[in-house]
């Protein structure tokens, strides 16, 4: 490869950004809070689980460290990295930058699970449970809709289905709402609507790492894949890529990794559309460097969104509206800069 | 794998499922030939390059590659047998030019594949081949159409296949890049590979093609050696159109739309 154009760095030099970022990010959010603890305390407490020995720090220091800010911060990487693992896939899947995870429905569909969950006064987990089954019921019927119908461009009736659908699903959600009892049940509803990690334990990590985990490494496997579907279908067909198949795993996983997300944090927007296009910025658009990169950019943004919603305000201020304050202005910054190398 | 000589559809039907679009077509391209199909715009040319791809199945007849028929051989295998070269398109992605052409490998790649050392010295060879091997590191999106379309060519000889199907590739050409485009085109004959393409213009065939094939609502009207089947009549009768002759005193040909 003789040269790359504007801006582009070379594939290395752009991960390692990323993960540099990322890191930064960590060590900030475990610092960053009302009760105080030093990047000593941080380093001592890591070192002492992993070599066993005790830290000789105070108890509520290792809680705050280990069950209170840890969990949160590995959610708010593992759900923004998921995000925009699922922006990234769907963005080449349908050829379009400005697609994200949720176009087949599967926010819409999670938002319905949990605001039904919330309604029936279920506990957290139930919710959650709902909230993820209904995220890959609603792209599953989006699919099974889309595909019975034999008309023209397949991927062109895929998301008409999807827009037709979600938009079905978004008067179930307001019918609930509308329903809902306006002192208890439309606060949590709006709040759980809007997106936040205010509640994570540490036994929410694993219901969130499993899916992302198996979703985010199908989607790596088939990097070189995802690189040919983004051309026409006939051309990828003329490759030799079997799309049907093909196509449907893409959409499996990447609605794996984003029902998990939506039900551990609620719906936060912007990540899967705005990340994608950064990571493309900073290493191109070959998927075998952009999920990578778009996944360790997307969990540290989801960090730092996290860390700044639980500590520039007295009280939470919900993630999707966070994401949205901060990001639009550096998009727009980034469509500046970047001319052509959304696309 | 046996030698395979030629790429032959016999009174072949093909449309979409609601529509057919030509019937009765039986055209072979044989390896080591250049052969063009001309016909008016609408006349099924692109359905039918999409029928003798396997794109789209048959709606009655055969289809053979070889002694198999085309159906029965999987995407992949086909991909390395049969190679597409769609009019060009400026694309979504800025992916670079060498990118493109390793596209033209994954046939050669497992499922879970990528690109091996190998693959990227067939990719940089099919560029410098070109004469394209500036372009390499380009972001495709950026490109002129001229050189899009011979990465487009490039990508389809990366597959390493027997036969190549063009769709237009000069239609969105200069005059300069059209004759460019032509001559490498016709040099991969040189190697035994069986080259079809369409066109809008009969010099074209005229100048690059063995044989050509008369495609007109849906059926040939004509087939044979370029010389024989291209006549003032024929194309008259083709295009509904008047057609002019101009014969140089050496005895070469060109036709003008008259």
């Amino acid at each position: 490869m003789t040269k790359t154009s504007g801006l582009r760095v070379s594939g290395w030099r752009g991960g390692a950004l990323a993960v540099a970022a990322l890191v930064v990010c960590v060590i900030i959010a475990f610092v960053a809070g009302r009760f105080p603890v030093s990047l000593s305390d941080l380093v001592h407490a890591l070192w002492s689980r992993l070599s066993g020995q005790p830290s000789g720090l105070p108890a509520s220091v290792e809680t705050v460290i280990f069950n209170i800010r840890g969990p949160r911060v590995v959610a708010a990487v593992l759900c923004g990295a998921a995000l925009a693992v699922a922006g990234t896939a769907f963005q080449g899947l349908f050829r379009n930058p400005l697609v994200s995870p949720d176009l087949l429905g599967a926010s819409s569909g999670s938002a319905l699970g949990a605001v039904l969950g919330i309604y029936f006064s279920l506990g957290i987990f139930a919710i959650q449970g709902l909230a993820f089954v209904g995220g890959l019921v609603a792209v599953a019927a989006v699919y099974a809709v889309g595909s019975a119908i034999r008309a023209g461009d397949k991927i062109l009736v895929l998301v008409l289905t999807g827009v037709v659908i979600g938009s079905l699903l978004g008067a179930g959600i307001g019918l609930i709402k509308y329903l809902a009892d306006p002192y208890n049940q439309l606060p949590a509803m709006t709040f759980w609507l809007l997106g936040s990690l205010a509640g994570t334990d540490p036994s929410d990590i694993l219901p969130l790492f499993g899916p992302v985990l198996v979703g985010t490494i199908v989607l790596f496997l088939l990097r070189w894949r995802m690189n040919v579907m983004s051309l026409p279908e006939d051309e990828a067909q003329a490759l030799g890529l079997a799309t049907g198949p093909l196509r449907f795993a893409i959409v499996a996983a990447a609605t794996l990794v984003t029902a998990a997300s939506v039900a551990a944090a609620g719906i936060i927007g912007w990540v899967g559309l705005v990340v994608p296009h950064l990571a493309r910025f900073l290493v191109g658009p070959d998927f075998g460097r952009l999920l990578p990169t778009a996944a360790i950019l997307g969990g540290g943004y989801l960090l730092l969104i996290d860390t700044l919603a639980r500590t520039i305000a007295p009280v939470e201020i919900p993630l999707g509206i966070l994401t949205a304050v901060i990001g639009t202005p550096f998009f727009i910054w980034l469509l500046a800069v970047s001319h052509r190398s959304w696309s | 794998m046996s030698e395979i000589s030629n790429l032959a559809a016999r009174d072949l039907a093909y449309g979409y499922p609601a529509r057919t679009i030509g019937r009765d077509v039986t055209i072979a391209l044989n390896a080591g030939e250049a052969l063009a199909l001309l016909g008016p715009n609408g006349g099924g040319k692109t359905t039918l390059l999409k029928t003798l791809l396997g794109l789209l199945p048959p709606q009655a007849g055969s289809i053979m590659l070889g002694q198999r028929p085309l159906a029965s051989i999987s995407l992949a295998e086909r991909a390395r047998l049969i190679a597409y070269v769609p009019q060009s398109h400026a694309g979504t992605f800025a992916f670079t030019a060498v990118e493109i052409v390793l596209m033209g490998r994954t046939a050669h790649m497992g499922l879970f594949g990528a690109p091996s050392v190998k693959d990227r010295s067939v990719a940089h060879a099919m560029l410098e081949r070109l004469g394209i091997a500036h372009l390499a590191g380009q972001p495709y999106t950026m490109i002129s159409g001229g050189e899009r379309q011979l990465v487009l060519v490039a990508r389809a000889l990366a597959q390493e296949p027997r036969f190549i199907i063009l769709d237009e590739p000069t239609a969105s050409l200069d005059f300069g890049n059209q004759g460019k485009v032509m001559r490498q085109i016709k040099a991969l004959t040189g190697e035994g590979l069986g080259v079809l393409f369409t066109s809008h213009d009969p010099n074209q065939a005229l100048r690059y093609a063995d044989r050509v094939a008369l495609l007109g609502e849906g059926r040939v009207l004509a087939a044979g050696r370029t010389s024989d089947v291209l006549t003032q009549r024929a194309l008259a009768a083709l295009y509904s159109a008047g057609v002019e002759v101009l014969t140089t005193p050496e005895g070469r040909v060109a036709f003008l739309p008259g």
